[in-house]
């Protein structure tokens, strides 16, 4: 057989028919939903007389409108919240899912859920109608965003109709330098090639670099791959992935257990297969990284300052980048760090697992956030605010001054309920700083939750680094 | 879902890289759970004067009076990045939009129009602007056609054009081959079987 890549090898594990002009007929081995598009494409569904296919294999939390403070209830901040949780719920239990709701133990940002759970596995299909879907493909497994119309096809028949997409493979070789991680890389490969940079392919990321990072910053790199309008990205499945899961609620039983993960051992791009877009990087090059602008790759150095035109103009047009300085308030050649915030966001399905709620929490023990900043802190799922609260991370955090949420997407968008004030600045450890994304008028920073807390502490933006 | 042939409509320019979702249909215009309802808050963020507003902001260019007929929307490169929310496809198509003209998409966007009715065509949208007067958009033939006679071939794959042309239902296209998929699955079971929760 030809040589081919791990995308390839699990696509024809999964091709039921060719349908003719590059698109295939894939089987889908998990389908999840959330509140905010889930409940419409299952109500949808219903609606037209169709029911779920494999409702086993299909599962549903509350995430992205549900409130996050203390004593949350079905009754939201945004005002129509209420409808999609119970729509959602109702629709749920009717299709026979297996719904996370609220004061579930296993709730939580439906990425940070399904790794957590064993949901996702090397080599399966799974999609779910949210574009950081693609955060799973750390865990080896073909995992990708798709809308409500797409999620009801994949419900009604176990499969989608799919154009094979092309594929890139990113290498990172090297070692990350102290206090770099996974977020300064995903926000360093935005910068150099650009939010349209993966170009709908799916994205590969190898090297030794990449081998190196633990499940959740793997996740975290695949993250920010929708970022970079990529198909999604895929991290071949290795010891790693294979320690993580053992043992985890939907992972394979003992009894099946090297069944599995001989299959998955196979499941790797061979040596000399061949990708349609080859890119590699030193990971010796990657610094922490901070964003200025209003997308993604509109992002520097945090030691570094806001460019000057000339130095971006490859990625951004004039107008850009005029209009995201002017929606920033900032001024080429005006250093990053130093930047004076108005509040601190640490969560969403970017940086919210426990690693970075350790990480973070060991910079910000004994000391205090600035007085004039309101900084919050929203655990990724009820397993991750559970494991955080029993070895003190909690008490660190409250001690400090951040507000200590239950877990969900909360203030990573502004759906009409909560939100940061217009023309606040904030560094938030979230994958999206456009428009009013945080709240009307909002400024956004994209930081790793290093920087988030150091510079919650400073109440201006600031190099982690500086506090080792 | 309508069937897509020929479209001849003014189009209308808004040509920024990187329009995302947030700003197609920003999260807070989502307020009920159906699929309708969500034309007001089409662009609402760029389209009105103030937060919450329907007071029309003059400057923006779906409330300039020229394109009040506008059906063909002309971006840039990246159109719909960001969130998956079909919710966007569904404010264009419910504001009128059939076709979007941009260099290049997000994929789950370019998706989501396909669903919906909506063309999504790869041009360079700039250069389209330039043209005065109405655009035909001929999807068999995969043309844009300027009154100018200025003409431009576009790409499409074969099975989103299927389904715009043919206005088809995926789903049921799907269900045709039903004991196909279940024999993939049962032969799948047995060769995966940790896949299978029941």
């Amino acid at each position: 057989m030809a040589l081919r890549t791990a995308f390839e090898k699990i696509w024809d594990a999964h091709c039921i028919a060719d349908l003719g002009g590059g698109t295939g007929l894939i089987l889908i081995d998990r389908v999840l939903l959330h509140e905010r598009t889930g409940g419409v494409a299952l109500e949808s569904l219903a609606a037209a007389g169709r029911t779920v296919n494999a409702p086993a294999q299909a599962f549903a939390t509350m995430d992205h409108v549900v409130d996050t403070r203390p004593g949350r209830t079905d009754h939201t901040i945004m005002p129509t919240g209420t409808d999609f949780i119970r729509a959602t719920r109702a629709a749920a239990q009717a299709a026979g899912l297996t719904l996370f709701d609220l004061g579930d133990p296993r709730q939580g940002i439906v990425h940070v859920v399904s790794p957590e759970q064993g949901i996702v596995l090397p080599g399966v299909t799974l999609v779910c109608p949210d574009s950081h879907t693609c955060s799973q493909g750390a865990i080896g497994a073909l995992a990708w965003g798709i809308g409500s119309t797409e999620a009801e096809h994949a419900l009604a028949t176990s499969t989608l109709r799919v154009k094979k997409p092309k594929t890139m493979r990113v290498t990172v070789d090297g070692t990350l330098g102290a206090g770099v991680t996974p977020k300064d890389l995903a926000l360093h490969l935005l910068a150099r090639f650009g939010a349209g940079g993966a170009k709908g392919h799916v994205v590969e990321y190898a090297g030794s670099a990449v081998r190196a990072l633990d499940v959740e910053g793997r996740l975290t790199l695949c993250n920010m791959a929708t970022e970079f309008s990529a198909f999604t990205a895929f991290i071949a499945a290795d010891e790693t992935v294979f320690d993580y899961l053992r043992g985890r609620p939907y992972a394979p039983p003992d009894t099946e257990w090297d069944r599995a993960v001989a299959n998955w051992q196979t499941l790797h791009s061979d040596a000399d297969a061949v990708f349609d877009v080859d890119l590699a990087i030193d990971a010796a090059d990657v610094a922490p990284m901070v964003t200025w602008g209003t997308s993604p790759q509109q992002a520097a150095k945090l030691d570094g300052a806001v460019p000057a035109y000339a130095t971006v103009a490859e990625r951004d047009t004039r107008e850009g980048y005029d209009r995201a300085l002017a929606y920033m308030d900032v001024v080429p050649a005006t250093p990053l760090a130093g930047l004076r915030i108005d509040a601190a966001f640490l969560g969403s399905c970017t940086n919210s697992r426990l690693s970075d709620l350790r990480r973070a929490a060991a910079i910000l023990r004994g000391r205090t956030v600035a007085p004039w900043v309101r900084a919050i802190c929203v655990p990724g799922s009820t397993q991750v605010k559970l494991a955080a609260e029993a070895e003190g991370i909690d008490a660190i955090f409250r001690a400090a001054g951040f507000e200590w949420r239950e877990a969900g997407c909360s203030m990573c968008f502004f759906s009409g309920g909560e939100s940061f004030g217009a023309h606040e600045r904030v560094i938030s450890s979230t994958n999206r700083n456009f428009e009013s994304r945080q709240g009307p008028q909002t400024r956004t920073h994209l930081a790793s939750p290093e920087v988030v807390v150091a510079s919650a502490i400073f109440g201006a933006i600031t190099d982690p680094r500086s506090l080792a | 879902m309508t069937p897509f042939t020929t479209l001849t409509a003014d189009a209308a320019p808004l040509l920024r890289d990187n329009v995302d979702t947030d700003a197609i249909i920003p999260s807070r215009e989502m307020t009920s759970v159906g699929k309708s309802g969500l034309a007001d808050g089409l662009f609402a963020g760029w389209r009105y004067t103030a937060l919450g507003s329907r007071e029309p902001d003059p400057a923006f260019v779906l409330n300039d009076p020229a394109y009040a007929d506008a059906r063909i929307l002309l971006s840039g490169a990246n159109f719909g990045c960001g969130s998956s929310r079909e919710h966007a496809a569904w404010a264009l198509a419910e504001y009128g939009f059939r076709a979007v003209i941009a260099p290049s998409f997000n994929p789950i966007f370019r998706g989501n129009c396909v669903r919906n009715g909506i063309v999504p065509i790869e041009l360079d949208a700039v250069v389209i602007a330039k043209e005065p007067g109405p655009l035909t958009i001929d999807l068999p033939a995969q043309t844009v056609r300027a009154v100018s006679g200025a003409c431009w071939r576009f790409a499409i794959d074969d099975e989103a054009k299927a389904m715009l042309v043919g206005g088809l239902d995926a789903i049921d296209l799907t269900s045709l081959r039903r004991a196909e998929i279940e024999a993939f699955r049962s032969a799948d079971r047995a060769r995966r079987p940790w896949v299978y929760l029941s």
